[in-house]
């Protein structure tokens, strides 16, 4: 049984993949996607200066052969910064995104799966959540916990975990008369194999589309925390503390930040270009559940 | 129009009611103890105790609730601990800042998107539909504090054509108020337009689709009938969720928008009250938009009643 699903998931994920490939956007996307993890994994070994290493001698320089992108307001290398904010960025909305699938999936596939006041109660706190501005949530939530990187990403977890709850609960919802879930239930499976081993996977479709449109959402909401200063403290770099810095300094020069912004602008782009494709690729797939 | 109006502002109370648990619940989930926080490092311990009592930190969560609702129910949002200066009043005072911001940027995307979504349905798959969609793609990618930073750098700190800064009341002059409101709202209403255009696109080619717009072009009326009035009304409902929908998104937006073009508005405070920990304050503000956010549902639901009379029932 286990070996036919096997070949069938395989060819069915071929054929996504094969739809995905012949989508250029897609395939532009997901290369420059992969070069960002490339780039943050090998950051220690790219920069070719200490991030956080200060001269006040040189601030805000203009690109050199020694600066490749020229310096900030306190000297540290515009071009280390940027890197060592690929790898601080991409980690930190790694963060964000697993605590919001994490809190979101498991939560949504009970309301869903179990219904009745379960539901009731767990989608009227979705519901609450979901009334509310998603920057608002979020700036409250950095009030509670105090600013800093790790607490802002546990803020937008928080934020994005009643889309997963949705989009689980709505697949759960689905599934939950059909005959193959009485089957395992007759067989003897509890409820949490049941939603894990056999709900889940049939839902993995839309929740990767969802999860690729929320990565691009948990960039932005990363870059705009950070930008009002409540994200990463000082000397860490991500994109939006180096807008945040050039910004301080805009009549002074408005070079330094055009790469933070353009990195922030490119990598939204690719996630939602990569989504956009990834639901057409899926077709049918990726509305189960909707 | 009255029903609908009176089930609505109904059904809306058990979530306001969420919203009012949840933004006490805030206080709660605060790592440590809230008067501590809230009073700064070098407290007294008196201080502290005055906070707290402030609060009534040491009452039931259940009186807590009861008190703060039957506050806001009078229009009482609590005070600011410390200053003492009720909540209420310092969002009153920057209110009108927003609206006036929130409002211009809804307009601007509604002038820009509606008629570049009708013209991408009317040419579909030609070069004017890709053209839009195109530019919808990249604009939805592109943060708003990105846009108002491009926007500050080209027409405000390099040519200076416009003010990068502050913020004049409309009723001292009419004209700076406009000057000052263009670059931020701009900033604001471009990632909400390409959002409009998208769906105003789709919902159009969806209506030029079906069986009545076919009969109305046979029985030959004219084009600018067929689509100023049969399609417009039609294919109004979709992109008026969707407008409805941008009222939060601007909000959100407001709070990095008004720092960079440094207006004392409602985001502008949301922030202060994030940094300095202000706790009441918070909770005005998460309360604040979402009444902002209900109102704005409570308006689609009565254009939905206008547009479709059969939702009258």
């Amino acid at each position: 049984m286990s070996r036919i699903r096997g070949v069938r998931d395989a060819l069915r994920s071929n054929r996504t993949l094969r739809r995905l490939a012949r989508n250029r956007a897609a395939v532009v996307s997901a290369a420059f996607l992969a070069l960002l993890v490339v780039v943050a994994v090998l950051s220690p070994v790219l920069m070719p200066h200490d991030p956080g290493r200060q001269d006040l001698l040189s601030r805000l320089e203009s690109p050199s052969g020694e600066h490749w992108l020229g310096t900030d307001s306190l000297g540290r290398d515009n071009f280390s910064r940027l890197i060592e904010g690929t790898r601080v960025t991409l980690w930190a909305c790694l963060q964000a995104i697993a605590l919001a699938v994490a809190i979101g999936i498991p939560t949504g596939l009970i309301a869903g799966f179990v219904g009745r006041k379960v539901d009731t109660v767990l989608s009227w706190v979705a519901d609450i959540l979901l009334s509310l501005p998603p920057l608002i949530l979020a700036l409250a939530i950095v009030g509670i916990l105090g600013p800093g990187l790790t607490n802002a990403m546990v803020a937008v977890g928080v934020v994005f975990a009643p889309r997963f709850f949705r989009v689980a609960r709505a697949a759960a919802y689905s599934v939950r008369n059909e005959t193959y879930v009485e089957a395992t239930r007759a067989l003897g499976c509890s409820t949490s194999r049941i939603l894990f081993r056999h709900v889940l996977p049939n839902s993995s479709g839309p929740l990767l589309v969802q999860l690729t449109f929320a990565l691009g959402l948990v960039v932005t909401a990363e870059a705009s925390l950070s930008f009002l200063g409540l994200g990463a403290k000082p000397p860490t770099a991500t994109w939006g503390s180096m807008v945040r810095d050039a910004f301080n300094n805009v009549y002074d020069t408005t070079f330094p930040l055009i790469a933070p912004s353009l990195m922030i602008v490119l990598t939204i782009l690719a996630f939602s270009a990569l989504g956009d494709a990834l639901r057409d690729a899926l077709g049918r797939q990726s509305r189960v559940g909707d | 129009m009255a029903r609908v109006l009176a089930r609505r502002v109904l059904t809306s109370i058990p979530a306001l009611l969420g919203v009012m648990l949840v933004a006490l619940l805030l206080l709660e989930l605060m790592p440590g103890d809230p008067a501590e926080i809230m009073a700064g490092e070098n407290a007294t311990p008196e201080a502290v105790q005055m906070i707290r009592d402030d609060l009534r930190l040491d009452d039931p969560l259940y009186e807590r609730f009861s008190r703060y609702v039957g506050g806001v129910v009078t229009g009482d949002l609590g005070e600011s601990p410390g200053s003492g200066i009720p909540v209420w009043d310092r969002i009153s005072e920057a209110l009108p800042v927003t609206l006036s911001l929130g409002g211009m940027a809804l307009v601007l995307a509604v002038v820009v998107a509606i008629p570049a979504g009708t013209w991408a349905a009317l040419r579909r798959d030609g070069l004017a539909d890709r053209a839009v969609a195109a530019a919808a793609a990249v604009l939805q990618a592109v943060p708003p504090f990105v846009i108002g930073l491009g926007l500050v750098i080209f027409l405000a700190v390099e040519r200076a054509w416009l003010p990068a800064n502050g913020y004049v009341a409309f009723a001292d002059d009419p004209y700076e108020w406009f000057r000052h409101l263009i670059l931020p709202a701009t900033a604001l209403a471009l990632s909400a337009a390409a959002e409009l255009a998208r769906q105003t696109r789709g919902a159009v080619v969806d209506v030029l689709e079906q069986d009545y717009i076919r009969a109305a072009r046979a029985k030959g009326l004219r084009d600018r009938l067929v689509i100023g009035k049969h399609v417009a009304k039609n294919a109004a409902t979709p992109v008026v969720t969707v407008l409805g929908l941008q009222v939060g998104r601007i909000l959100g937006g407001a709070v990095v928008v008004e720092l960079i073009f440094g207006m004392h508005g409602f985001g502008a405070l949301a922030l202060n009250a994030v940094v300095t920990r202000d706790i009441v304050l918070i909770q005005g503000v998460v309360l604040v938009s979402a009444i902002a956010v209900l109102i704005a549902n409570l308006l689609v639901d009565l254009v939905y009643v206008y547009l479709n009379p059969r939702s009258r029932a």
